[in-house]
């Protein structure tokens, strides 16, 4: 049952062949096993979460049920959720409980699923190892002297080693992406503004979108399918019609045909110097079966994407400083103990409820907005971001999806990158230039290097391909196994 | 652009972060190596790019001017917050 699909786990509560109380103790008590060891989770409440689970039973007994109802998921720390404690990683919201739901979460309860419980992440999102959070480091189950990738650390940990069968994410930078290939697990981040960010503390307002995570792509298409659609609350969130995201992976016309005629796009910048051996021979592996399944690959160019890591580190410090200009202490969060003034109150709050990355990203965007620099950074880097989607739009005239690898390398060793941040920067190198473009992008596992830890495939689509990345990411997925995969020694 | 000490002190006040003299100068070496890596983007010729401060091309969602919310939420709100006092948030006097 640990290791079924959303799929299976839906047939078998439908079958009545169990409970959503029983499946939903089976990962609870998993958890109170494991967390201490992988510290995925910050908060677990296992009489909210049952309470949640019954009530999923009795929609199932009433036949009132969904293809989601009554299955447990783990919602990252950073989405609003009432009753309970969202932290962001941060001693700063260390004891906010929310007075409301996230949209997102909204969706999820109305389909009936059961919270599991909120997952570690780096603090406010800002980070690619989940080394900085408030709560402490979140362990990689595939090895646990690794850190797992972030921000979305705690749900990347949680998912592999089977604590939860999905959990969301959030995406700013690769902060779905990246995690989910240092984990051997499957994310998406969908076209910016698919999902709405209603109750999804804000980090950088036009870069971010929650996604999906989980072991396939097939289980994403259906929690997207759950969390996608235009909400009101939310200025940035699209109004279009609904899609099925899942339509073609059932579609047996979509299964006879394989992938012939897809145009498979390999950024020439994306293969260079920088990438790990073991992850260059995964991909290039990868790459070897979607040829086989009919794929063409066409090599296109990327040219200005050497410059998306330092524009990001523009535009997402620089919208963070505007963001978490609300911590202040004064209407939630931490307040700090002593004060002479309210300047003061104001200036130790955050002095001391902040962690020194986000400290220090908030003075990057301080300055880059600041008056006489506003023009040479902010406005230069979003000249760039425009130049960047710009070369995206082109080469989309040539292929019709992107691949790569998600990341340079695999799970790095704890402390590895953390005295030099651009060294930890440069890890999202594959990854932020689909958030300045607003684009699609997805990660799937595609092997393991030699050190056996997972190497994970990057798809980025055109604006609102997600169906079809979905099913390019499925048809590979029923030709391999990398997405059954399973840590050693967590079966128990 | 490397910053100086003095620059740090003013960024930190306009952010309302309190920085002792011991971060200070750990902040300052911090945060010119990561300006190093943003430095590139001065590099590159921009004429007559319009900047993309969004991924879609969309406009302003607008309502009708009209309330929408009813429920009074008040109380919940101040739940959560460090000091209140009938229905206002308490902090430090600043008028004298």
């Amino acid at each position: 049952m640990i290791n079924a699909s959303l799929k299976e786990l839906s047939a078998a509560l439908a079958g009545k062949r169990l409970s959503s109380v029983e499946l939903t103790t089976l990962f609870l008590d998993r958890v109170e096993r494991l967390n201490t060891t992988l510290n995925a989770f910050i908060s677990i409440d296992r009489s909210k979460t049952l309470d949640m689970a019954r009530a999923a039973d009795v929609r199932l007994a009433a036949g009132n049920a969904g293809p989601l109802t009554g299955i447990p998921l783990a919602y990252k720390d950073i989405f609003c959720t009432e009753g309970w404690l969202t932290t962001c990683g941060s001693k700063m919201l260390s004891n906010f409980v929310s007075p409301y739901d996230a949209h997102v979460v909204e969706r999820f309860k109305s389909a009936g699923m059961v919270t599991l419980g909120k997952c570690n992440m780096d603090e406010f999102a800002m980070g690619s190892s989940n080394e900085t959070s408030f709560y402490g480091p979140v362990k990689n189950p595939w090895n646990t002297g690794r850190v797992p990738g972030g921000s979305s650390g705690g749900s990347a940990a949680a998912i592999a080693a089977r604590l939860a069968p999905a959990a969301t994410g959030t995406d700013t930078g690769g902060s779905i992406r990246q995690p989910a290939a240092l984990c051997g697990l499957t994310g998406l981040k969908p076209t910016y503004g698919v999902v709405s960010r209603y109750g999804m503390i804000a980090f950088a307002s036009s870069l971010d979108q929650a996604g999906p995570m989980a072991k396939s792509a097939e289980d994403c298409a259906l929690l997207l399918n759950a969390m996608a659609g235009f909400d009101s609350r939310d200025s940035t969130s699209l109004e279009r019609p609904a899609e099925d995201y899942a339509r073609d992976l059932d579609d047996p016309s979509q299964a006879l045909r394989g992938l012939r005629g897809l145009r498979i796009g390999l950024p020439k910048e994306f293969f260079g110097e920088g990438m790990e051996p073991g992850v260059r021979a995964a991909v290039e592996a990868a790459l070897a079966e979607y040829r086989k399944l009919g794929a063409t690959t066409v090599d296109i160019s990327l040219p200005n994407s050497g410059l998306s890591v330092p524009a990001y580190y523009v535009i997402a410090p620089a919208e963070a400083s505007s963001n978490l200009s609300r911590f202040d202490g004064v209407r939630y969060g931490y307040r700090a103990p002593e004060y002479a003034d309210l300047t003061e109150m104001y200036c130790k709050t955050r002095a001391q409820g902040f962690g020194a990355e986000v400290k220090r990203r908030i003075l990057i965007g301080t300055y880059v907005l600041s008056h006489g620099y506003y023009d040479a950074y902010y406005l230069q880097a979003q000249k760039i971001r425009r130049l960047i989607a710009n070369d995206f739009a082109e080469a989309f005239r040539h292929c019709d999806i992107i691949a790569g690898p998600t990341a340079p390398g695999t799970a790095f060793e704890f402390g590895a990158k953390s005295s030099d941040p651009v060294q930890m920067y440069l890890s999202d190198i594959y990854t932020i230039s689909a958030n300045l473009a607003g684009l699609p992008g997805m990660s799937l596992p595609c092997g393991f290097d030699a050190g056996k830890l997972p190497v994970g495939l990057q798809l980025i689509g055109n604006y609102f391909d997600e169906a079809r990345m979905l099913n390019v990411a499925h048809r590979y997925q029923q030709v391999t196994d990398w997405h059954q995969r399973m840590p050693e020694g967590l079966s128990i | 652009m490397p910053l100086n000490l003095d620059q740090v002190g003013r960024i930190a006040r306009l952010a309302h972060i309190e920085i002792s003299p011991a971060e200070a100068l750990q902040t300052r070496d911090r945060l010119n190596a990561i300006f190093a890596l943003i430095e590139q983007l001065q590099a590159v010729d921009t004429a007559g790019i319009a900047p993309m401060a969004h991924a879609v091309d969309v406009s302003q969602r607008l309502r009708a001017d009209v309330v929408s919310e009813t429920d009074d939420r008040r109380a919940a709100f101040q739940a959560v917050a460090p000091e209140t006092e009938a229905g206002l948030y308490l902090v430090p006097r600043v008028i004298e």
